[in-house]
C-alpha cells in the first residue's frame, strides 16, 4: 500500500500518540520484477533479506515480487509499473529501460560481475539413461532427434539457446557461413514445439512427454530434474555453451518516488552476499562468491562458456541481425 | 419486434424509467466513446508512427501471411462445426426434458466463464500424445495436439456459446405447432425442418456462427498451448501480435492487430446488414 506524505504525517502523529497499532504501522515495500522462473528464487531469498535488513535497521519491510516474461515484465514498467528493482535474465531486457531513461546509463557498471550477481548456462535435459544419446550441440541436428526450447521471438531463455548453438556451429565451421546456416536450418527444423515461455517449454516436454531433450538454463533443467524425479531424468551439460548472465539493476525515478532508494540498493547488494550466494548456488545458478564456488564445485561441470560477445558482438547486434523481424532467425525458419 | 414496439412508442407518450431520451442518448455515447473509441483511437495513435509502405510491408510479411491462412482456415473450420453441434445442443436444450438439463444449460456457458489460458492448457494435456485423447487417437494415425486440428479444436470450445446462446432463445419463442403443423399436412421431417423450422432458425444461426467466427480469429490463451506455435504451419496471427510486442515493435504489433480489427469489423458489420434485410424480407413491410 502507498501512503501519500500527508497520509503518512497523519499516520505518524497517531502512532506518536500510541493510538495506531504495531500492525498499522507504515511498512515499507519493494516491488521486484523478475523473469517467470525465478519465483521460487526470489521466495526463497525475500525473507532472508528481511531478516537481515531488519536486524541491521530495525525496520519491517515487505518485498513483492512480480513475474513474467522478462520482455513482458520491462514492457510493464516502461508503460509505467513502479517496480524499484529489476532482476532478469537477458540484459535487453534492462538495457531498454536504460534507453528509456529508467535505469542509469551505467547499470552494467555499478554492481561486479556486470551487475549479475549469479550466472547460468544453456544446458540439456533428456530422458532416463539419456537413450538417444545426446553429449552437444551436434547430436541435436541428427534425424532422430527431437528437441523442446523456448521461441527465441518471445524469450530470453529461448535466445540464449539459438545463441549457444550458433556459437557452437561457428566453431565447428570456422565460421564458415553456409554451414553454420545449414546448421541452425535443421537445428530450428527439428524443434517439435515453440512455446512462448521457459515454463511452458517444460510442461511440453515433462507432463506431454514431447521431444527428447529439453534446452533451458543449467539452473532450471536441474531443479526440474530434482523436482520431477532424479531417476527419470538426466542433465547434460555440453562442453561448449553459452555464458547466460542475470542482469540486476534499480528502476531509479521509481525507487526515488517510493522512497525506496536505498532499500532497493541494499536489496541487490544482499544478492552478492556469501548467505544469498550459497541459496543461489542451492537453486543450480553459478555464483562468483569464491568460498560458495568451492563449496559447491561438484555440481557445476567445467564447461567452455562463450560470450554472446563473441558469438554476435553484442546484445544489440544479436537482436539486430538475429532476431528482429526479418532477421536471420526469421530467414533460417522460412520454407523452401 | 422492435418495429412492433417502436410503433407503440409512437401512439401514446408512455412513461419512462429511464430520464428523457437526449440525456440516456448522451450518456451512451460518452460511455461508448470512452469504452470503445478511446481504446481504439489508441490503436491508431501507435500506428501514426508508420508509412503507408512501412504498414504494407508489416501486414503482408509471409510469415504473417502464413499465419492469417492457419487463423482463418481454422476459424472457419471451429465455426461449421459449432453451427452444426450448436444447432442440436440447442435444439436438445430447448425441444426436451432430461435430468441434468439445467447442468447442461450452465455448462454451456463454461468457455465463457473459464479463462481461456486454462482451457489450452487443459486440452493439450488431452490431447498430446500421452494424453487421455491423443492416446486413443494416435494410433489412428490422427495428431491433434501440435497441428491446425488442435488449433481448431480449441477455437471450437472457446466459441460454442456464440451459436448455442443465439439460437436458444429464437428456437425457445418458436411454436411446437409449427413443425407438427407441417408433419400433418404430409410434409416429411427432413421438409419439415428445410422448410419450416431452418427458415426461422436462420438469422439466428448464421448471426451466431458469425460471432463464433470472429471470436476465434482473435483467441490467443487457448490456441498457444496446443498450436505448437511452428512457423508457416501453427502461428496464429495473434502470436505475430505478441512476437512483435515483444520485439518493443509497438508499431508492427499495432499493425497487424487492425488487420484482425477491420476483419473483425467488417465481418461484424457484415452480419448486421444482411440480419436486418432477412428480417424485413421475412416478416414484409409489417412484421
Amino acid at each position: 500500500m502507498r501512503l501519500s506524505p500527508l497520509r503518512r504525517t497523519l499516520l505518524a502523529a497517531a502512532v506518536g500518540f500510541g493510538l495506531a497499532t504495531p500492525a498499522l504501522a507504515a511498512e515499507r515495500e519493494i516491488l521486484n520484477s523478475s523473469y517467470d522462473i525465478a519465483r521460487e528464487l526470489f521466495a526463497a531469498i525475500n525473507p532472508e533479506f528481511r531478516n537481515h535488513w531488519q536486524s541491521e535497521h530495525g525496520e519491517e519491510i515487505g518485498i513483492q515480487q512480480s513475474h513474467g516474461g522478462s520482455s513482458a515484465q520491462a514492457r510493464a514498467i516502461l508503460q509505467g509499473l513502479r517496480a524499484d528493482v529489476v532482476t532478469y535474465n537477458q540484459v535487453t531486457d534492462v538495457q531498454v529501460l536504460a534507453d528509456a531513461g529508467l535505469v542509469a546509463e551505467d547499470w552494467q557498471q555499478q554492481l561486479p560481475n556486470n551487475a549479475s550477481p549469479y550466472y547460468s548456462t544453456t544446458a540439456f535435459l533428456v530422458r532416463k539413461d539419456n537413450p538417444k544419446s545426446i553429449e552437444s550441440w551436434d547430436d541435436l541436428v541428427r534425424d532422430d532427434v527431437k528437441m523442446v526450447f523456448p521461441n527465441p521471438k518471445t524469450s530470453g531463455n529461448g535466445r540464449y539457446t539459438y545463441l549457444a548453438a550458433w556459437g557452437f556451429a561457428d566453431r565447428e565451421f570456422d565460421g564458415d557461413e553456409e554451414q553454420i546456416h545449414d546448421f541452425m536450418r535443421t537445428f530450428l527444423r527439428n524443434v517439435a514445439v515453440f512455446d512462448t515461455g521457459g515454463r511452458g517449454a517444460t510442461t511440453s516436454f515433462i507432463e506431454r512427454g514431447i521431444g527428447d531433450v529439453l534446452i533451458s538454463f543449467e539452473s532450471e533443467v536441474n531443479n526440474i530434474r530434482q523436482e520431477y524425479g532424479e531417476d527419470d531424468y538426466e542433465v547434460i551439460v555440453p562442453p561448449v555453451s553459452i555464458l547466460a548472465e542475470f542482469p540486476v539493476a534499480v528502476v531509479e525515478p521509481n525507487a526515488e518516488r517510493n522512497g525506496n532508494l536505498d532499500l532497493a540498493q541494499a536489496y541487490l547488494d544482499y544478492l552478492y552476499s556469501e548467505e544469498a550466494q550459497r541459496m543461489l548456488a542451492g537453486f543450480n545458478y553459478r555464483v562468483h562468491h569464491e568460498a560458495v564456488v568451492e563449496e559447491f564445485a561438484d555440481r557445476f561441470p567445467d564447461t567452455e562458456l562463450l560470450l554472446v560477445e563473441d558469438i554476435a558482438g553484442s546484445w544489440e547486434e544479436a537482436m539486430e541481425t538475429h532476431f528482429d523481424s526479418g532477421g536471420l532467425l526469421d530467414q533460417l525458419q522460412r520454407r523452401r | 419486434m422492435s418495429v412492433r414496439s417502436l410503433a407503440i412508442g409512437l401512439g401514446s407518450t408512455p412513461k419512462r424509467v429511464l430520464p428523457g431520451f437526449g440525456l440516456s442518448l448522451g450518456i451512451s455515447l460518452t460511455f461508448v466513446s470512452l469504452m470503445l473509441l478511446l481504446p481504439m483511437t489508441g490503436l491508431f495513435g501507435q500506428l501514426a508512427g508508420l508509412s503507408l509502405a512501412e504498414y504494407w510491408a508489416i501486414i503482408t510479411n509471409d510469415r504473417v501471411v502464413a499465419s492469417y491462412v492457419v487463423t482463418i482456415g481454422a476459424a472457419a473450420v471451429a465455426a461449421i462445426v459449432n453451427a452444426a453441434f450448436g444447432l442440436l445442443l440447442a435444439w436438445v436444450l430447448v425441444r426436451y426434458e432430461f435430468p441434468g438439463k439445467r447442468l447442461l444449460d450452465a455448462l454451456m456457458d463454461l468457455p465463457f466463464a473459464l479463462p481461456t489460458a486454462v482451457a489450452g492448457i487443459t486440452l493439450a494435456t488431452l490431447y498430446s500424445s500421452n494424453g487421455w485423447m491423443g492416446q486413443l487417437l494416435e494410433p489412428l494415425g490422427l495428431q491433434v495436439a501440435y497441428t491446425w486440428v488442435g488449433i481448431a479444436l480449441a477455437m471450437s470450445f472457446t466459441s460454442i456459446p456464440f451459436v448455442v446462446r443465439t439460437v436458444q432463445p429464437v428456437l425457445e419463442d418458436m411454436p411446437h405447432e409449427m413443425d407438427e403443423a407441417a408433419l400433418t399436412l404430409g410434409a416429411s421431417d427432413f421438409t419439415g425442418f428445410r422448410r419450416v423450422i431452418l427458415p426461422h432458425l436462420w438469422p439466428a444461426l448464421v448471426t451466431g456462427t458469425g460471432l463464433a467466427f470472429v471470436r476465434s480469429l482473435g483467441e490467443f490463451g487457448a490456441i498457444i498451448f496446443i498450436a505448437g506455435n511452428m512457423p508457416y504451419e501453427t502461428e496464429i496471427t495473434a502470436l505475430m501480435i505478441f512476437v512483435r510486442l515483444q520485439e518493443y515493435d509497438y508499431a508492427g504489433a499495432s499493425a497487424i492487430a487492425s488487420v484482425v480489427l477491420f476483419a473483425s469489423l467488417a465481418l461484424l458489420l457484415a452480419i448486421n446488414i444482411w440480419q436486418g434485410r432477412f428480417i424485413k424480407r421475412l416478416h414484409g413491410g409489417h412484421g
